[in-house]
């Protein structure tokens, strides 16, 4: 589903490079989980990957389903099934949450030349998959993400990912700043979106959050690479002894 | 002080060209001499003074009229779905057929000609009284020019609660009009009105609305001017407020080559509040200013000021506000804030606030901020399929989500709202 091949990548404003050659295949309806270091590139592959300004591919490719998307523009992306749970999720004041998501779906269904729904189907569309999530009514109608406690904002996506229904999900550290309450909540719906036909791409620095979203394959990532995959036992080991065995192991 | 003479040479040469209104009753004629008198004194404005240091004024002051085409829009039909009283004015000029009835339960509503022709009226305590309590600290001129010049208007005395709102219409015909109107409002204790204005008015357009708000009195006023490109204004209210009174005000203004908007507003009476919002979109040719000037000078009255403007393609954006605490003005809530959403590198703004406090146990707040589209906010709706262009537009309404949010009326709100996506669609082709 996405193949991720000898991608390279500079800060455009530096003369820096992030990623050094990552190779990288999620197939459909698996969980695969990048962990590793501060700095060792990892939200950079996630902003790369949904069309984020500011980096520059200097080689290699990434494609979903076969489909070149680092040609695409970030909404082109997301119509064509990529999603990205924002590790912090930007707050807009003045656009309400509901305008926000239906105006989103809307969009989407309009790029995959769909009728678009009415506001009457998208409410009940909305109430549905927010009640899981423990979304209130409150939350939906506050302008995007404002005023939104940290578990709140990151539940926030994940109701965006059920309404949108990805082919391919990416999401930053959206561990970070939950409580085990909040990660639990958080982990459920992600774990209830999870099907043949959809792949998962957990980035997170910690093992804690794959207790819950249980990975089929963990990468390790390390200064701008993918040095080592393997099984659910690999968070383990990183839990256990840390990252700079498995660093030095490598390098 | 005497004038400079390029000063004394502009306002004779404007005098001289304009047409002086009908001799009216003793009192009208006493207060346009007066009013007559400030002008010469002060002189018309010009580009060297202070106040107008952000804005040319020489084509509100010269004497020849500019000229403006005639933009057909649907301008003048922005309120059709309020039920509202009309009043209609063609190139400042009263139209009775076009207008309702002016007939509104606890309402008075007249002319000024008539009313200036009339011996013993109410109007000769307010007609260029609020004018010239404006006109210190900070002249005036152009208002003063007005009070001198107007010949028509509306005088409304609002008794009680008004059924519906007042609905003043402008339209525009001529490409040379030079058209000067004066409106009086007075709201008496408890009374209740709103008023909506609409309409591109004139070529070159010079309004004042005087406005007395008694005790526990509210007034209302929502306004849109625009789309008439080419046509000039400077507009002023002058607003007095009683005990516990309220006065709102919000104007969106959409594209014209020049307008200056100026709002004058004194708090006289304890526990009042005054709300002074704008929001204007500009594109190209375009300048907009707004001048406003709050003085408090009772206790625990509160006035917010909030203005944001959409600038692209060179459009220039003004904003001079201030807000000065009189002594013994305690328990003040003051706060102003003006912002910018600069969509290239070409527009700008200009931004000068001032507080000016002279009591002790007050709370004034004052923010000006010029900047691009948040990026962060557009690659978040972009990453959620959101086409840029969209993206963008949903953006830009959020900037000014503060300023139309003053309004309270809901359906008035989602008219401006209608009207704000109704320009943006068309930028977006």
């Amino acid at each position: 589903m996405l193949e991720i091949k000898n991608l390279h990548v500079d800060l455009e404003d530096e003369e820096k490079t992030i990623l050094k050659g990552v190779d990288l295949t999620v197939e459909t309806g698996k969980v695969h989980a990048i962990m590793g270091p501060n700095g060792s590139g990892k939200s950079t592959l996630s902003y790369v990957l949904s069309g984020r300004d500011g980096y520059e591919v200097t080689e290699g490719s990434a494609t979903l389903d076969g489909e070149d998307i680092l040609d695409m523009e970030p909404e082109e992306r997301a119509a064509a099934g990529l999603f990205l749970a924002f590790q912090y999720p930007v707050e807009i004041p003045g656009v309400g949450n509901m305008t926000f998501m239906r105006t989103a779906l809307n969009a989407q269904r309009k790029a995959k030349g769909q009728e678009e729904m009415s506001a009457a189907d998208f409410l009940k569309l909305v109430r549905e998959k927010a009640k899981a999530l423990q979304i209130d009514s409150d939350m939906l109608k506050r302008p995007v993400n404002v005023g939104f406690s940290g578990g709140e904002k990151k539940r926030n996506e994940i109701l965006q990912m059920a309404l949108l229904e990805p082919k391919m999900c990416i999401l930053d550290e959206t561990d970070s700043g939950l409580d085990v309450d909040a990660m639990k909540l958080v982990a459920d719906g992600v774990n209830a979106l999870r099907q043949e036909g959809r792949g998962f791409l957990v980035i997170t620095h910690y093992q804690r959050l794959l207790d819950h979203i249980k990975p089929d394959v963990v990468h390790i990532m390390a200064n701008g690479r993918i040095v080592k995959t393997g099984g659910p036992e690999l968070a383990l080991e990183v839990e256990k002894n840390g990252y700079a065995d498995l660093v030095e192991e490598v390098a | 002080m005497a004038l400079p003479q390029v000063k004394l040479d502009a306002t004779e040469a404007r005098l001289s060209a304009a047409d002086r209104p009908a001799a009216g009753a003793s009192w009208a004629e006493a207060a346009r001499d007066a009013a007559l008198a400030r002008v010469r004194d002060m002189g018309l404005p010009h580009r060297r003074d202070e106040y107008w240091k952000f804005t040319n004024p020489e084509t509100l002051v010269q004497a020849e009229t500019p000229s403006a085409a005639v933009f057909e829009s649907d301008e003048t039909q922005v309120f059709k779905e309020v039920d509202r009283l009309k009043i209609v004015f063609v190139d400042g000029v009263f139209d009775a057929e076009a207008s309702d009835d002016l007939a509104l339960e606890g309402v008075r509503i007249e002319r000024l000609a008539e009313v200036a022709a009339t011996d013993i009226h109410w109007a000769k305590d307010l007609y260029g009284v609020l004018e010239e309590r404006g006109q210190d600290p900070v002249a005036r001129p152009l208002a003063a020019l007005n009070t001198a010049l107007a010949s028509d208007g509306v005088v409304i005395h609002v008794t009680g609660r008004a059924s519906k709102p007042i609905n003043l219409i402008y339209h525009h015909e001529s490409e040379a009009s030079d058209a000067i109107l004066h409106h009086l409002v007075k709201l008496d204790k408890g009374a209740d009105l709103t008023i909506l204005e609409n309409g591109p008015a004139a070529a070159r357009f010079n309004k004042v609305m005087e406005v007395e708000v008694a005790d526990g009195a509210a007034f209302h006023h929502v306004r849109t001017q625009g789309r008439d490109h080419e046509r000039r204004a400077a507009t002023h209210i002058f607003a007095r407020l009683g005990e516990e009174s309220a006065f709102k005000t919000f104007t969106l203004t959409a594209n014209g080559v020049l307008t200056r908007n100026e709002c004058v507003v004194e708090l006289t009476g304890d526990n009042a509040v005054a709300h002074v919002a704008g929001a204007c979109v500009g594109d190209g040719d375009f300048h907009h200013d707004d001048t406003v000037f709050v003085t408090h000078d009772a206790v625990n009255c509160e006035s917010r000021q909030v203005f944001k403007k959409v600038l692209r393609n060179g459009a220039r954006g003004v904003f001079q506000g201030k807000i000065l605490v009189k002594p013994g003005a305690q328990k003040t809530d003051g706060y102003q804030i003006s912002q910018s959403l600069l969509l290239d590198d070409d527009s700008e703004f200009d931004a000068k606030p001032e507080l000016e406090i002279y009591a002790d146990d007050v709370a004034c707040s004052h923010g000006s901020t010029s900047g691009a589209i948040d990026e962060d906010g557009l690659f978040y709706l972009r990453a959620r399929g959101v086409p840029k262009d969209i993206a963008t537009d949903l953006m830009t309404l959020a900037f000014l989500a503060e300023a139309v949010e003053e309004i309270e009326d809901e359906t008035l709100r989602e008219t401006i709202v209608g009207r704000l996506e109704g320009w943006l669609e068309r930028r977006r082709g």
